[in-house]
């Protein structure tokens, strides 16, 4: 085994999650699944780290970790807002940008 | 081309099953918290497959952040959209899961291939030299000299992610729609409303669920005493039937 199954494995996580995007319509499980992408990245971006004997990859871990916090906080709450006017958190409902 | 150690392998048999299950389960899941649950086991294993991988910090702040923090942000904001807000299986586009699903698989196998196939020949540097004077030492002082731009950009986005949600989720009430107290108590003690407060759920020798409801003086179930989310438990004969606790055990 080499380090590179780890890459492999990101590989399918991420395309797991880009199944969940097209698939699901729940607003919030749409967002699960756009972290698990992130996560996806994560991984494979620790990999390269340990594969190139560095540790830029894992700060950028980090960073994608900060980035993906502040579109959590930001896209739940859009979601809330969404929610509270249309009662409904299904991404199929929400077709107009109004009310 | 190098062998990663025994106890790794074993660690990577056993946790990259159950990280793509928890990725898969996570899509499938019906219930919208089980999706998150099965999210948090992923986002585990991902967190022990960083500490495996010589980056003890960023597997620490993967448990602590992502499912200390996000997974529980997650799920409160489902408990307040309802637990009940699960997916439609409708479809609004035919064939648009075949499609999807197909998608998927292809882009999982032409990414997997090909990265094992461009990476496969690299020899692995290992970790050991720049984590020489430990990880976190090794992590701020490239934060703090290479990347310290990006690290002060970061703070930025934080506070404006805090504004920006704050904003969001304020709601602004006029005056004129304030209700005042003494309107509220009037409200309170007109007809056809009950002023008291609601009846807790039933605790019983045999269940103190919150979804059993409590008993009325007549033995009906009390539709109130139980939040109207939860499915509603009837009560079974062996738990209506007297317990004989008056009579000390003894049947009369």
């Amino acid at each position: 085994m080499t380090p590179m199954w780890y890459i492999v494995l990101s590989a399918i996580l991420f395309s797991v999650g880009a199944v969940g995007v097209l698939i699901r319509r729940n607003a919030i499980v749409l967002f699960m699944c756009i972290e698990l992408m992130l996560n996806a990245a994560n991984l494979a971006l620790v990999t390269f780290s340990r594969i190139n004997g560095t540790l830029d990859g894992q700060i950028m871990a980090f960073f994608v970790m900060v980035v993906a916090a502040a579109e959590v906080v930001i896209g739940l709450a859009i979601i809330m807002l969404i929610f509270r006017t249309r009662r409904s958190a299904s991404v199929d409902d929400a077709n107009l940008l109004k009310y | 081309m190098i062998d990663v150690s025994w106890g790794e392998q074993v660690v990577f048999y056993i946790l990259a099953p159950i990280a793509v299950i928890g990725a898969l389960g996570m899509v499938m899941a019906r219930n919208a918290v089980h999706s998150a649950l099965w999210l948090v086991l992923t986002m585990l294993s991902l967190g022990v497959f960083y500490i495996v991988q010589a980056g003890p910090f960023i597997g620490m702040v993967q448990i602590i952040v992502y499912t200390g923090a996000i997974m529980m942000l997650f799920l409160f904001v489902l408990m307040l959209v309802g637990r009940d807000a699960s997916d439609s299986v409708i479809e609004t586009l035919r064939g648009q899961k075949v499609a999807a699903i197909a998608l998927g698989v292809g882009l999982g196998v032409l990414l997997g291939t090909g990265l094992y196939r461009g990476t496969v020949d690299l020899t692995p540097v290992g970790l050991a030299e720049a984590n020489k004077n430990g990880n976190v030492q090794g992590l701020a002082s490239l934060i703090f000299t290479k990347y310290v731009w990006a690290f002060e950009v970061t703070s930025a986005l934080l506070i404006s992610a805090a504004v920006g949600a704050m904003i969001l989720a304020h709601v602004e009430r006029r005056k004129d729609e304030r209700i005042g107290q003494a309107a509220m108590m009037k409200e309170r003690f007109l007809p056809g409303n009950y002023p008291g407060p609601k009846p807790g759920p039933g605790v019983y020798a045999t269940s103190n669920s919150v979804a059993t409801p409590a008993k009325l003086p007549d033995g009906n179930p009390a539709q109130r005493s139980i939040s109207p989310i939860l499915p509603l438990r009837e009560l079974e004969p062996a738990e209506k039937a007297d317990k004989h606790t008056l009579t000390g055990g003894h049947q009369s």
